[in-house]
């Protein structure tokens, strides 16, 4: 039943207040969500089999802590790799030369159709194919002859592995970003006498950036977990070295445990950093700033209860 | 006696099998302010992007300042220019699109001092004072922080002539610049150009304000299916049109 109060004192109607439809829908789902979640807490704390005195005692363990360093330095050190590549594989995709853009395509057709594990090993192996390494003029006399299988070790077959595939897939999502840019604004920058590269660099990456950022964060968080592959070339990062402590002590489940929360960690903060990139590149696309997390989960809260009752 | 700042002589633009300019020929006189009007697809927007060669012609000749677009005349031989020569020269023209086209992530005080100081390479602290000058002289002085997004059409626009404006161009060309707006937004934007005018500015204009042509143009050219129809001063074309074509697209504007 409506209330129908129809005008305060000024002669303005007053905002309505009405009885919200009833939603039991809502309550019978939430219900089992409350329930299924507390089983499943329920089950974590009590069972045996998580040993999570095991997890606390190798949680700030120093080769977990150390294999943690080597992940982060693997995902940085490869997303730096990629993400230049890929900006000047797009740049090259869109060149006019045929030649150049071609060659951009046969990159990114060669290094996403093959697994970035199968490439992993393939450079991991790379002194079987070139022994020797010679440096100087293509064709002509040469002047450095240094070693292949003491110049790429473990770490850095990886990182080559992880960010030369990784420049294939950053090349699309730039590209995509750049031909996301109107027209116009290329018009725009020509006509105020900018070159293409001032152009590229002024007026259309920092408009694509807004269209790159959200998926190149969904790329760096795979890559933090890609990077687990590693272990098979035997890279002592975070996976490895937990897959090293419980080939001793046998308690993989714990040990697992361990990695998934560093793991965890690493993605949530890779999250906030996405977030207030995004917040960044956003400006000048909407007419209010956007809010900061904090801000808009209170404004949600706020309203789910509003909602909700 | 003087070189015209834009001359073009039968000027030609094909976009693949279509031919959009089917020999051009006119003349704009330093000071001079002319008028493009004609109906869409007659080719006045592409003709004023060949100027700044936006657009590449396919034959003829259009110079600007005495200077071929896009081309040096060694003999009988024509070079293409350099990428950077082309865009120096570019630096010298300002133009005003009908969509605006400011530079979203930038602010208004932004917009203008990109291109001096890119450009140019003017410092950071003269670039900024002419930019609040020019945005002050177009009514803008208090919108320097402002994103595109928070202005209106009319303000946007104004920016961008603010931001042409700041490249101390010699020529003027304004494709539409009206033809975005609401017909309540028009008027601040007709006044700035008018002002820009009286400053005795060389400016091409393609339009459909007849109002401003008839108030503000030394001339008016008439364009139809990629050729010039008629031109003269506003008061024999508009007034008192030779050509049929030209009567029935003003009886329909008018």
């Amino acid at each position: 039943m409506p209330s129908a109060e129809v005008t305060d004192g000024a002669g303005r109607p007053a905002d309505i207040t009405a009885v919200p439809v009833r939603r039991p829908g809502r309550w019978v789902v939430a219900a089992i969500v409350v329930v299924v979640a507390a089983a499943l807490i329920r089950s974590a704390v009590t069972s045996p089999g998580f040993q999570w005195k095991v997890v606390g005692d190798y949680l700030f363990d120093t080769r977990v802590l150390e294999g943690l360093l080597v992940t982060i330095e693997l995902t940085v050190i490869a997303m730096a790799i990629g993400i230049v590549l890929g900006v000047m594989l797009a740049l090259m995709r869109l060149s006019p030369n045929p030649l150049v853009s071609s060659a951009s395509w046969l990159y990114i057709w060669f290094f996403r159709g093959t697994p970035v594990l199968v490439q992993l090993l393939f450079w991991y192996s790379i002194a079987a194919l070139y022994p020797k390494l010679a440096l100087g003029i293509p064709f002509g006399p040469a002047f450095v002859h240094p070693d292949v299988n003491t110049l790429i070790t473990a770490f850095r077959a990886a990182v080559l592995g992880l960010g030369l595939n990784e420049g294939a897939y950053m090349a699309e999502i730039v590209r995509a970003g750049m031909i996301s840019v109107d027209e116009g604004q290329t018009d725009a920058a020509q006509s105020l006498g900018m070159t293409r590269i001032q152009t590229m660099r002024r007026v259309v990456l920092p408009q694509a950036m807004r269209v790159i950022i959200p998926p190149t964060g969904n790329e760096t968080i795979s890559m933090l977990k890609t990077t687990s592959l590693a272990s098979v070339i035997t890279v002592t990062e975070l996976t490895y070295a937990v897959q090293l402590i419980y080939s001793v002590n046998f308690k993989p489940i714990p040990l697992l445990i361990v990695a998934s929360i560093w793991y965890i960690v690493c993605t949530s903060v890779l999250y906030v950093g996405q977030y207030y990139l995004e917040r960044y590149y956003g400006r000048g696309a909407t007419r209010e700033l956007v809010p900061t997390a904090l801000q808009r989960w209170r404004a949600g809260l706020l309203s789910s209860r509003r909602e909700w009752t | 006696m003087s070189v015209p700042m834009v001359s073009a002589e039968d000027v030609h633009k094909r976009f693949g099998r279509q031919e959009v300019l089917k020999g051009i020929t006119l003349e704009v006189e330093r000071g001079e302010v002319l008028c493009l009007l004609g109906p869409s697809g007659s080719g006045k927007s592409t003709f004023l992007r060949c100027i700044n060669h936006l657009e590449k012609i396919n034959a003829g000749r259009l110079s600007v300042d005495g200077e071929l677009v896009g081309y040096r005349q060694a003999g009988a031989k024509l070079h293409e220019l350099h990428e950077s020569e082309i865009a120096r020269k570019r630096a010298e023209i300002g133009m005003v699109f009908q969509l605006f086209n400011l530079f979203p992530h930038m602010t208004a005080l932004e917009n203008v001092t990109c291109a001096p100081i890119r450009v140019k390479g003017m410092p950071r602290e003269q670039a900024g004072s002419r930019a609040r000058e020019l945005l002050d002289r177009v009514g803008l002085a208090d919108k320097l922080d402002s994103y595109p997004a928070q202005l209106s059409g009319g303000q946007q626009q104004r920016v961008a002539i603010a931001r042409a404006l700041a490249m101390e161009p010699k020529l003027m060309l304004f494709d539409e610049p009206t033809s975005a707006l609401d017909p309540e937004l028009v008027g601040e934007v007709l006044q700035a150009m008018r002002q820009l005018a009286r400053d005795g500015m060389t400016m091409i204009v393609v339009t459909h304000e007849m109002g401003f042509a008839r108030e503000v143009a030394d001339t008016v050219v008439f364009m139809d299916g990629g050729v010039v129809v008629e031109s003269g001063r506003p008061s024999e074309v508009l007034e008192r049109p030779r050509h049929e074509r030209t009567r029935a697209f003003l009886s329909k504007v008018l």
